[in-house]
């Protein structure tokens, strides 16, 4: 049966003050958005899976602050969480996302021919480029409350849909508990193999259970396209190369993306997805495309630059160290990607990273021959 | 405030008189909230479908679990919704640990020994060497005069301690407990220690509000107890919500001491330096009974039965929940071929100064009752202070270049 807080029943009979969680040491979204009249008005209400409030808040309530980013401190237990505790998710959702509305539409684009340029990016300074995104499976549960039954069913239906693609996809799936030494080799390597959650924010969420248990990982035999499964999400599709050809990078993104999709729509199990909030995802920031796409780039001078944070703003881009979410740059390479995930399409989303890291390189060069950058400092986007 | 009150003295009241009716009545279960989704998923995934894949895995839970003991019990909830993958969610997730085979299940309330016995009688059988809860009793004897030579050389124990553990009936244990329940524990402990008097009487740490300073006096002293890091706790469940309702309790002299909401809902220690067990066993049982008294007087006691003793969170700490020990240098003892079955012939084990996850190097080693069910405090207690006086005269004799002998076995338990 699904994992979870589910003697909710049980803990209505002790007051609203009593069950209320601390939050006056936290800072992130959900501490922002939780005030105890929210929480007992909302606190008898399940989904049908059995999902409760303090499941959502759980990760939020044992992680007060991350010191790099401000977290979102809660999860989604399956599809219906987004609708059941609406009163939690829309206001955390608006702070998250710019201001999105509980009314706003969000636009699905995954037709690469849309994206202008992109297979230009100076390779000097780009060393590579990559983008990703998650996918949910309609009719399971998510990650923090799924069964060993639903996650095993999932990779199964992954499995049967990722090595069933040809051409450029074609490729062998690897469960993790079933590893050999050489093959864990090869995909530490590669760096593709994604370990088991270590970061609180994940394993307060309850994502780390039964590991290695359905877990593993797909990749074609270029190493150009993986696909993650049951890690944080279902599924994350991770397309990535060297260099700065991003145009190729998106394109075969998309087109594996839809091809795995009309995979899982014959079985009977598309992925979630609605037109308020696009694709359903894990973490609600990463609602809408649940798209990153980004660039490993070398900009020791524009980093240094006092304006290099707000160009970033303007261009709606955000800076990472490139080991990825927790790490700090080392030395000038940034891992540059969109900061926006719901709101704009997956097209509109890596325009603004090929046309804003072209922008930044030329800064560079700029920067390199001594000269002044002031007047190609963009307006925002 | 009194409203609220006397709805809690009822929902306590009618968890208690369930508690004490026992097995009976509750092991036809409740089943999940009968909503047509649950039914429907438990259609779609029958237990063979969430059967764990336990072969990699080196735990007492790994060993008894079968497919048919779990398709017994999956489906099953006790009256506050704890099912039998809560329990086991922990020995999943953690497949084995690299000095001890641990138990690799926890329980989440009094009702889940019996709702879930199929599981938990073999595992505590095969935790505690042959105890059957189905067949025997659990003595209970807390009277601290019957211990003998409780006075050891201190050119040897550098320290002596007692330690067990205590759960309020009626209310969940920390893997499964809500804030409200667990702030309920912090209440009822507080109230009763307030009331202790004379070498007993004392102060409480909230770790919340503790500040910087009273933080620093704790650590120094030794007495703080950290947010749990082992994986064996967190996977349970029991970092929940970390600090809240969290703390400690000790007297002024800093010999008797109470952990709140840690791994069990109370933790009670007696130690002090030197080698006089006897007089720590005695501030023990003194300082138990003085708490215990003082809780029955507000309507609450212990949870405890005559099969399994006094009941904890893990397994493993059934019965007497207790661990009496030592720190004690023994050079030449410790590097003997021989040390490892004395000890095992004296039922005790080594620990590590740092407690359960260290390595036992140098000089000197923790040394304490390797048995919880099936025999008394008292018997327990008897036991090392036999043990280590056994092994101080080793270790004497080594020195002076005497030979030493490994004792015979000491029988488990009386028919």
């Amino acid at each position: 049966m699904p994992f979870g807080n589910t003697h909710n029943n049980f803990k209505l009979n002790y007051k609203v003050e009593d069950e209320f969680p601390d939050l006056s040491k936290h800072n992130n979204h959900m501490a922002k958005v939780l005030s105890k009249e929210l929480y007992g008005k909302i606190r008898d209400r399940q989904t049908p899976s059995g999902f409760t409030l303090d499941d959502v808040i759980q990760t939020g309530v044992d992680n007060p602050g991350h010191p790099f980013i401000m977290t979102v401190g809660c999860v989604a237990g399956d599809e219906e969480s987004y609708e059941v505790f609406k009163d939690l998710f829309d206001p955390i959702i608006s702070d998250r996302h710019g201001g999105y509305k509980p009314t706003d539409k969000h636009k699905t684009d995954l037709n690469f021919e849309n994206l202008k340029g992109g297979d230009d990016l100076d390779p000097n300074y780009v060393l590579s480029s990559r983008v990703r995104t998650g996918r949910s499976i309609k009719g399971f549960t998510l990650p923090p409350h799924n069964s060993r039954g639903e996650r095993r069913g999932i990779e199964k239906l992954s499995v049967e849909a990722l090595t069933s693609l040809d051409g450029e996809f074609k490729g062998k799936y690897y469960p993790l508990k079933s590893m050999t030494d050489a093959e864990q080799d090869q995909l530490i390597n590669d760096h593709f193999l994604f370990d088991k959650p270590v970061s609180p924010l994940l394993t307060c969420a309850g994502m780390a259970r039964d590991w290695p248990d359905g877990r593993g990982i797909m990749h074609n035999d270029n190493k150009t396209f993986l696909v993650w499964v049951n890690e944080e999400d279902h599924l994350r599709v991770i397309s990535m190369q060297k260099g700065g050809n991003m145009r190729e990078v998106f394109k075969r993104f998309c087109v594996g993306l839809q091809k795995i999709e009309e995979i899982f729509k014959k079985h009977g199990h598309g992925f979630m997805w609605n037109e308020h909030l696009g694709y359903i995802l894990t973490c609600p920031s990463n609602l809408g495309t649940g798209l990153r796409g980004g660039v490993h780039v070398k900009l020791p001078k524009l980093s240094t630059h006092p304006k290099f944070d707000e160009i970033l703003n303007r261009l709606r881009l955000q800076k990472r160290g490139t080991g990825g979410v927790d790490t700090a740059s080392v030395g000038g390479v940034f891992d540059i990607s969109n900061a926006d995930r719901l709101g704009s399409s997956e097209v509109s989303q890596v325009q603004l990273v090929v046309d804003g890291v072209k922008l930044m390189v030329e800064m560079e060069k700029k920067l390199e021959k001594g000269e002044a950058i002031d007047s190609m400092i963009p307006a925002q986007k | 405030m009194a409203n609220s009150f006397t709805r809690m003295m009822s929902g306590r009241n009618t968890a208690v008189i369930l508690a004490s009716v026992g097995a009976g009545t509750l092991t036809s279960g409740y089943f999940l909230c009968d909503n047509t989704a649950a039914a429907e998923r438990r259609k779609l995934y029958p237990p063979s479908a969430d059967f764990p894949d336990l072969r990699k895995h080196n735990n007492c839970m790994a060993a008894a679990l079968t497919p048919t003991i779990y398709g017994h019990l999956r489906d099953k909830t006790t009256s506050n919704n704890w099912t039998i993958d809560h329990c086991i969610q922990t020995g999943v997730d953690n497949p084995g640990h690299p000095f001890i085979k641990t138990v690799g299940m926890v329980a989440g309330d009094e009702e889940s020994y019996e709702l879930f016995a199929e599981l938990f009688d073999p595992v505590i059988k095969d935790r505690h060497n042959g105890y059957d809860p189905r067949t025997m009793k659990h003595p209970t004897d807390l009277d601290a005069s019957k211990i003998t030579s409780g006075m050891f050389d201190e050119r040897y124990v550098l320290s002596s301690r007692v330690r067990t553990g205590r759960s309020i009936r009626g209310l969940s244990l920390p893997p499964a407990c809500s804030r409200s329940e667990r702030r309920e524990v912090e209440r009822v402990c507080v109230t009763a220690l307030s009331g202790l008097k004379g070498d007993l009487a004392g102060r409480y740490y909230s770790l919340r509000e503790m500040s910087d300073r009273e933080q620093q006096h704790l650590i120094d002293e030794h007495l703080l107890f950290d947010k749990p890091v082992s994986p064996l706790l967190t996977a349970a469940g029991m970092a929940r919500d970390w600090p809240d309702a969290r703390g400690i309790w000790h007297n002024n002299e800093k010999n008797f001491l109470i952990w709140i909401n840690e791994e069990d809902h109370t933790r009670i220690i007696s130690m002090e330096k030197g080698g006089n067990m006897k007089r720590v066993f005695e501030r023990f049982c003194r300082g138990l009974k003085q708490v215990e008294h003082l809780i029955q007087e507000r309507g609450w006691e212990f949870m405890w039965n005559e099969r399994l003793g006094y009941i904890l969170t893990c397994p493993s700490n059934l019965g007497t929940g207790l661990r009496a020990g030592v720190h004690v240098r023994l050079p030449m003892l410790s590097r003997d071929p021989r040390f490892k079955k004395i000890l095992e012939n004296l039922r005790l084990q080594k620990r590590g100064t740092g407690g359960v996850d260290s390595a036992a190097t140098g000089d000197t080693v923790d040394i304490s009752n390797l048995d919880r069910l099936g025999k008394s405090e008292v018997e327990l207690v008897q036991l090392v202070v036999d043990g280590v006086n056994y092994l101080i005269e080793c270790e004497k004799r080594l020195e002076r270049g005497q030979d030493i002998k490994i004792p015979s076995p000491i029988p488990q338990f009386r028919k």
